[in-house]
């Protein structure tokens, strides 16, 4: 079935081709499904602990998907798995992050999951204090702008992190130096159990760009074409020396805060199963079935391959080797 | 050799290595056309430009955040904070994030910065112009903490400090910037990180201290030696590592020994130093180890006399020293 036909080249318009486009929603699924993979895991005793990423598989797989990951960096957040497969990680590297394995790339089994970081894959090593990684990502564009490179640097964090004191900080400072740097804020309209309204005062997070001397734009998050459409337009001005964006997406965390939260406290059902209807992935889904680019001999092909992908990647990874306990005692200076 | 002021000796070392690698800058607040409310920049914008002297928003997290990012691309910052007491806004970047780099990353991404700052009391500074911070960074493994006493260690430490490839907090102590001068070395002038320097040889008491409580420990022990009491003084230079062998060893050599800091008593650095003697050298001590910091206050204050109170001096050091040459 075709749809409006100015609607089914969106994809196009944005110099996306069919394969990209799939792509695109390959990496969403695999995010949501390596993130399925990963309750199980902890549901099953396996794993201590997870922070998901459901929901927001789609805004970050758009924005990363923007980016070039051979030249630009990113400083993600602990939520950001559709970012870090985007940028090149795979399910295994993730699962041997999850079980903590000595061959983790991410940390040797040092970070609690979710705390990505990869200098072959661009991904700038994170740390639990929320906020922190802003002003790191200002001062990697800092260092493009003086060596005089084009790389452009993606920093994410959600819409409660925004009150820190080092968002406002590496924004401004940012701002004041033009750097090539976004500010990706994934408003998934909880920060843990404490709603949106309690976090801010002001409508949106990206109001707050104005303040900065640079754009706040707001996206729906769910759109992810709309969102990969933002990100171009930022990354472009950056290149340009027109300094940095604050894009908000605009999404919802369909899963607690992590496996040790219970969101029923502060939440309903309802609330969670109206924002599962609009998920991004589905939505995206939507798309590239009306745009006759996703069959559904394709969509089983592309599932049944991540299936087998993730079941070879968890394997591996829970029979990985530990790091030896003495390891503890490395890598606290250089050698 | 060159006789200078520790302040131009700091300079030096900064504007040597930014001549020699261009990877090295600094930025802070007024460290540009006012070359550092202190003046330890002064001139440098003129010959390296505003991006690799810069000025930035007063921020300090975001000085110290920024400057983690920059060393995590390959750059070598030295980031000014204005006054030691207004580092704590920093803490967090500075402990959650430079000291855990390598480690949390698992050798992968590394901090290699220098943040520089001027502490210590004795000049009206009050009580946020005036602390010592030191105590509150040397518990944590990952950082290297730096304080020198002589314009040549100001030189050859900071040197060091810019090519380590870890995050050192370099301390300079705001009252020596004018008054210590001393002969420095005029080319490329390393003093390795972790090493103490025995200062004066003595026989009779041994004193164990760092940054200006080295020049009034060096004051007494000339008073004293007048008394006849030999006193043997070691610098520690580097309290993040801390030359272990070096503080045994002279502690051994007396078997009596004062431990000397600027910063209150109470979990200060001279705990650990006589924690250290006690676990290495407690049978050949002769006397109980005695340790002599500033008094148990939120910091001092701004009155002059209540200023003196505080701080101590060569007088107060020598009354110490006495006291344990005569147990």
């Amino acid at each position: 079935m075709k749809g409006d036909t100015k609607l089914l080249s969106r994809h196009q318009e944005l110099g996306l081709t069919d394969d990209q486009v799939l792509r695109m929603y390959e990496l969403m699924l695999s995010a949501r499904m390596v993130d399925e993979r990963m309750w199980l895991l902890n549901r099953s005793g396996k794993i201590p602990f997870v922070v998901s990423c459901q929901g927001q598989e789609g805004p970050q797989v758009a924005a990363a998907f923007a980016m070039d990951p051979s030249v630009d960096y990113a400083a993600p957040y602990y939520r950001d798995l559709g970012v870090v497969l985007a940028f090149g990680q795979t399910p295994r590297d993730v699962f041997l992050h999850m079980f903590a394995r000595a061959e983790d790339p991410n940390s040797g089994g040092r970070q609690m999951p979710g705390h990505y970081g990869s200098k072959k894959h661009h991904i700038l090593s994170g740390s639990s204090p929320v906020s922190t990684q802003i002003p790191h990502a200002v001062g990697m564009a800092l260092a493009a702008k003086m060596r005089g490179e084009s790389f452009v640097t993606y920093v994410s964090f959600g819409e409660g992190s925004s009150n820190q004191g080092d968002f406002h900080e590496g924004c401004n400072f940012a701002g004041v130096h033009k750097l090539p740097v976004i500010f990706f804020c994934e408003n998934n309209r909880y920060a843990i159990s404490v709603p949106l309204q309690k976090q801010v005062a002001c409508e949106h997070v990206a109001d707050r760009a104005i303040g900065y001397g640079f754009p706040g734009v707001v996206v729906d998050g769910n759109d992810v074409l709309e969102v990969y459409r933002v990100m171009k337009d930022a990354i472009l001005r950056a290149r340009n020396g027109q300094g940095p964006t604050l894009i908000e997406a605009m999404t919802y965390r369909l899963t607690p805060h992590s496996s040790d939260d219970d969101d029923r406290v502060y939440r309903t059902k309802e609330e969670v199963d109206e924002a599962k209807r609009n998920d991004a992935i589905a939505v995206f889904r939507t798309y590239l079935q009306n745009a006759g680019i996703l069959t559904e001999q394709r969509e089983t092909s592309i599932k049944n391959k991540l299936v087998e992908q993730i079941n070879e990647a968890t394997e591996y990874a829970q029979n990985a080797i530990d790091p030896s306990p003495e390891s503890t005692l490395l890598h606290v200076y250089a050698n | 050799m060159t006789v200078k002021l520790y302040i131009d000796a700091i300079r030096d070392a900064m504007v040597q290595e930014m001549r020699s690698d261009p990877s090295v800058f600094v930025l802070g607040e007024d460290i540009g056309l006012r070359g550092g409310v202190f003046r330890v920049t002064q001139g440098m914008i003129e010959e390296f430009g505003e991006q690799r002297v810069m000025d930035t928003p007063l921020a300090e997290s975001g000085i110290v955040g920024v400057a983690i990012g920059a060393a995590a691309m390959g750059l070598k910052p030295i980031a000014e904070i204005q006054f030691v007491d207004f580092i704590l806004p920093a803490v967090n970047q500075i402990i959650s994030e430079a000291a855990k780099m390598r480690y949390r990353s698992n050798d992968d991404w590394t901090c290699p910065m220098v943040i520089r700052a001027p502490f210590g009391g004795g000049v009206h500074g009050a009580l946020y112009h005036s602390q010592s911070l030191e105590a509150m960074f040397y518990h944590i493994p990952g950082l290297k903490v730096v304080i020198p006493s002589t314009a040549a260690d100001a030189k050859g430490l900071l040197t060091a400090a810019i090519r380590d490839p870890d995050p050192v907090l370099f301390f300079e102590h705001k009252g020596m910037y004018r008054s210590i001068r001393d002969d420095v070395p005029d080319g490329e002038h390393v003093v390795p990180i972790g090493q103490a320097a025995v200062r004066r040889v003595g026989t009779d008491i041994t004193v164990i201290t760092y940054g200006l409580m080295v020049h009034y420990a060096m004051q007494a022990a000339d008073e004293l030696e007048k008394e006849g009491i030999s006193t043997h003084i070691l610098d520690l230079r580097s309290i993040l590592p801390l030359d272990k062998q070096a503080i045994v060893d002279s502690a051994k050599k007396t078997g009596k020994v004062l431990v000397v800091h600027e910063d209150n008593k109470t979990g200060g650095v001279g705990g650990e130093i006589s924690a250290i003697i006690a676990e290495e050298a407690l049978f050949d001590l002769d006397a109980p180890i005695v340790r002599l910091g500033g008094p148990d206050v939120p910091a001092m204050a701004f009155n002059a006399s209540m200023e003196r109170f505080y701080m101590l001096n060569p007088a107060k050091i020598a009354d110490s020293m006495r006291a344990l040459a005569a147990f």
